[in-house]
């Protein structure tokens, strides 16, 4: 039964993954100075832990490739080989090209072999060593002599068994080897009874073997445990040589080639994005298995009830504890659901010293990354689709933010930036915090920028914040020159967009000559909402509590009609869009006069609302599900999901909502379709 | 069918050498390093030590060196698995009390046939 490997692939990658972050930031650390051995050995463990395992489950390329980072390594760990910068340049080099390998590998693409064949010449020039042509060929040197068969003389020393090895295995195991065998013993080392040590081995054996094509490294091999441990002497019997070619050789290599190539076969259904398992500390697990002993418990307390014939007030009493129970239990047993699901945010803040390092030598800035509060924990699937808008803006930190050290001794501040990178909780949320001190945005050359792409008009009057929000507009970009790192056009406003996907937000504050602060706020989890229910007409839909800043009824003289079909609500001094939900989703109201329903002025993005509604239902936590996944993705519209009594609800996406509305309002959207479906 | 410590690290080998064995009807316990796999060797009794070389912690040779010298474990089987094709690993290792070993990479049959060979 041949034993499919692939299922090991998924562990495989996930550790190897882990092991180059290790490497990484090991090598971060050795080139700062510290050659401290124990980081040595632990990147070289890492190293031969991806080369073991690369070779193992069939990735001979990766196998081959960390082989002579392995090398290197092991010269220095044994203290053969300095460590200089070039080499741990060069070893930071092949981390990236090892994790580019094996993401090719996982996703079922091609391995990039520039960048493979760049670093490995770069490795053996470290090593000295051409690049060579082949391994050395074991087996090729020694001719296969025909040979009728052998005669095997083997004396082992007396401690052979004080590891564990047994002659009577190596016996059995010579004996499959050949047709026919026939075995001495030479039992003259025996000592009288009383003074044999029963551990030890006195014995020595000739054995012949005849026919059954059997090659001296055959029977080699059968004594490479104990060749450091007995006298072998292996003689071929009088030649009439009966050669019986290697067929036996070339069949086994023959059943070993498909396999292997099997292994190398990637699965190409695997989506390549997001891995799929996850780890989970084990008290974890523990809580979780608690928490379900208690339902039990409260289950079986229940179903007494329904045992019992007569029903009298005491049961009712009884009955409406066990419910608050089970109420408390479902509620705990939710969160510790929830927190398997939960990850450190160290995950996405490891990537950084790295980065921070390669991107400000590259821009000649000096720079100090500070982290704080990386055991913040984080949803798994926020978590992985949080690095790369974090990297995008820590990337812009560093490039538009910090300046350069001259200029930054010039304006008085210490040669070296610093760049502060914080998780925090607040309130329901997960909080990330990017701050510079830098020489903050510049208001005047955004505003211009603005004006030139047309998403400000001239006579616009903006304050700070507004025109601080500009640059995450679609299109906007203040970078002279286009770098490598940012200013690509494709900026900050796909980092709102990442953003809001994961129902979060992202702000930016900023001094002048001081610094900026990008604050992104994220749920805690995508899976559960703390929902305000809403009734229009028939329809039920669900507000995010978090984004609602007050309920309240409609007084008549504060509504203004501004241009065309356009409302504005006056609250105390700020004047409010309203919403009508119905327009929108385009089904019939109980009624149209607002005085008659209700207004929820609810705010996202430092933008708000008023969202007309006929009646306010009631607060409850609701699951969130995809619609994306049911059925498709509708603007507005963050998801849907199953009421207490079995309707489907949908849920708004306040941002969306509001963006949808801007549209109507440009008369540039048509109403959203499908807006109203029934449970 | 023997009692089998698997000592590995890499968690993706253990599985596989775990998979592979249990699916040859052992009784297979893990560890992931030298350490571990010391405590669990001395609560209960194995037939067979399948160690990685390299591991944190404490590697294989040290643990070998270390059950050795355990009464119950005098005559114990004691593999490596190690992908060292210089022969100072392997002499170390011996030299710590190592039946043998197995080179990496194996496939599961090269796995199975050498468990099988060593349990007789």
């Amino acid at each position: 039964m041949p034993i499919d490997l692939e299922q090991f692939h998924e562990t495989f990658f996930e550790e190897s993954f882990e092991g180059l972050d290790i490497m990484e930031s090991g090598l971060l650390e050795l080139e700062q100075g510290e050659v401290d051995l124990e980081n040595i050995n632990t990147i070289f463990r890492s190293a031969h832990s991806i080369k073991g395992g690369s070779g193992t489950f069939g990735f001979t390329a990766v196998a081959d490739f960390t082989h002579d980072m392995e090398t290197l390594l092991d010269e220095m760990r044994n203290g053969e080989r300095q460590v200089t910068e070039s080499i741990v340049e060069t070893l930071l080099g092949c981390v990236d090209v090892l994790r580019n390998m094996l993401t090719a590998i996982k996703d079922g693409v091609e391995i990039d072999t520039d960048s493979v064949s760049q670093l490995t010449s770069a490795l053996k020039a470290h090593l000295g060593q051409q690049i060579e042509t082949t391994a050395t060929n074991k087996g090729a040197d020694t001719k296969e002599s025909p040979t009728k068969g052998w005669v095997v003389s083997f004396k082992p020393e007396v401690d052979i068994m004080k590891t564990g090895n047994d002659t009577v295995r190596l016996l059995r195991e010579l004996n499959s080897l050949a047709e026919e065998v026939q075995v001495s013993v030479n039992n003259d080392a025996l000592p009288s009874l009383s003074e044999i040590v029963p551990e030890n081995c006195y014995q020595s054996w000739e054995i012949n073997l005849i026919g059954g094509d059997v090659s001296e490294d055959d029977i080699r091999d059968v004594f490479a445990w104990v060749d450091d441990e007995c006298e072998l002497n292996i003689v071929a019997l009088a030649d009439e040589a009966e050669y019986l070619g290697p067929e036996r050789r070339d069949e086994e290599r023959r059943e070993s080639e498909p396999e292997r190539r099997t292994a190398e076969r990637r699965s190409k259904s695997s989506k390549p994005t997001e891995s799929s398992s996850i780890r989970v500390n084990i008290s974890k697990v523990d809580e979780l298995i608690n928490m379900v002993g208690e339902l039990v418990i409260t289950q079986s307390m229940l179903s007494q009830f329904g045992e019992d014939d007569d029903f009298t007030e005491m049961h009712v009493e009884r009955l409406k504890d066990g419910l608050a129970q089970l109420e408390s239990h479902t509620r705990e047993l939710q969160e510790s659901v929830m927190r398997i699901r939960m990850m450190p945010i160290s995950f996405a803040f490891q990537r950084f010293p790295r980065l921070v390092h390669d991107l400000s030598s590259q821009f000649d800035k000096k720079i100090e990354l500070v982290m704080t509060g990386e055991t913040t924990e984080l949803d798994k699937t926020v978590l992985e689709k949080i690095g790369d808008p974090l990297v995008h803006l820590v990337r812009n930190s560093l490039d538009h933010g910090i300046e350069s050290p001259e200029k930054r001794i010039e304006v008085g501040k210490s040669e070296t930036g610093v760049i502060e990178l914080s998780a925090f909780h607040q309130g329901g949320n997960i909080v990330i915090q990017i701050k510079d001190d830098g020489a903050g945005l510049n208001k005047s050359k955004i505003l211009e920028k603005a004006r030139q792409n047309g998403l400000v008009t001239n006579d616009e009057r903006l304050s700070d914040e507004q025109i601080y929000d500009l640059i995450f507009r679609p299109g906007f970009s203040t970078a002279d020159v286009v770098s490598d790192v940012s200013g690509r056009g494709v900026g900050m406003d796909v980092v709102r967009r990442n953003i809001r996907e994961l129902g979060g937000a992202v702000e930016v504050s900023s001094t002048p000559g001081e610094g900026s602060v990008f604050t992104i706020r994220l749920p805690l989890t995508l899976a559960i909402l703390d929902g305000q229910l809403v009734g229009i007409g028939n329809e039920t839909y669900i507000l995010p509590v978090i984004s609602i800043i007050e309920s309240l009824q409609v007084k008549p003289e504060n509504i203004n009609a501004v241009a065309g079909n356009a409302e504005v609500y006056r609250l105390r001094d700020e004047y409010i869009p309203v919403v009508r939900l119905y327009q929108i989703f385009g089904i019939e109201p109980i009624s149209t006069e607002l005085e008659s329903g209700l207004l929820v002025v609810v705010e996202a993005e430092g933008k708000k609302i008023a969202i007309y509604v006929d009646e306010l239902l009631g607060q409850q936590q609701v699951v969130i599900k995809s619609l994306e996944t049911n059925f498709k993705k509708i603007e507005g519209l963050s998801g849907a999901t199953i009421l207490g009594d079995g309707t489907v609800a949908l849920i708004i996406d306040i941002a969306g909502l509001i963006e949808l509305y801007q549209k109507d309002i440009a008369g540039v959207a048509t109403p959203v379709k499908g807006g109203g479906i029934a449970a | 069918m023997a009692n089998i410590l698997a000592v590995d690290d890499s968690s993706s080998m253990r599985q596989m050498v775990t998979f592979t064995l249990k699916g040859a009807g052992h009784q297979v316990t893990e560890a992931a390093d030298g350490q571990e796999a010391l405590n669990k060797a001395k609560s209960q009794q194995f037939d067979l030590i399948i160690t990685d070389v390299n591991m944190p912690v404490m590697d294989g040779i040290t643990f070998i060196k270390n059950l050795r010298t355990e009464v119950n474990y005098k005559f114990t089987p004691m593999l490596m698995l190690t992908t060292e094709s210089s022969s100072d690993k392997k002499a170390q290792g011996k030299a710590a009390g190592a039946t043998g070993w197995i080179v990496k990479p194996f496939n599961p049959d090269q796995l199975l046939n050498t468990v099988n060979k060593v349990l007789g």
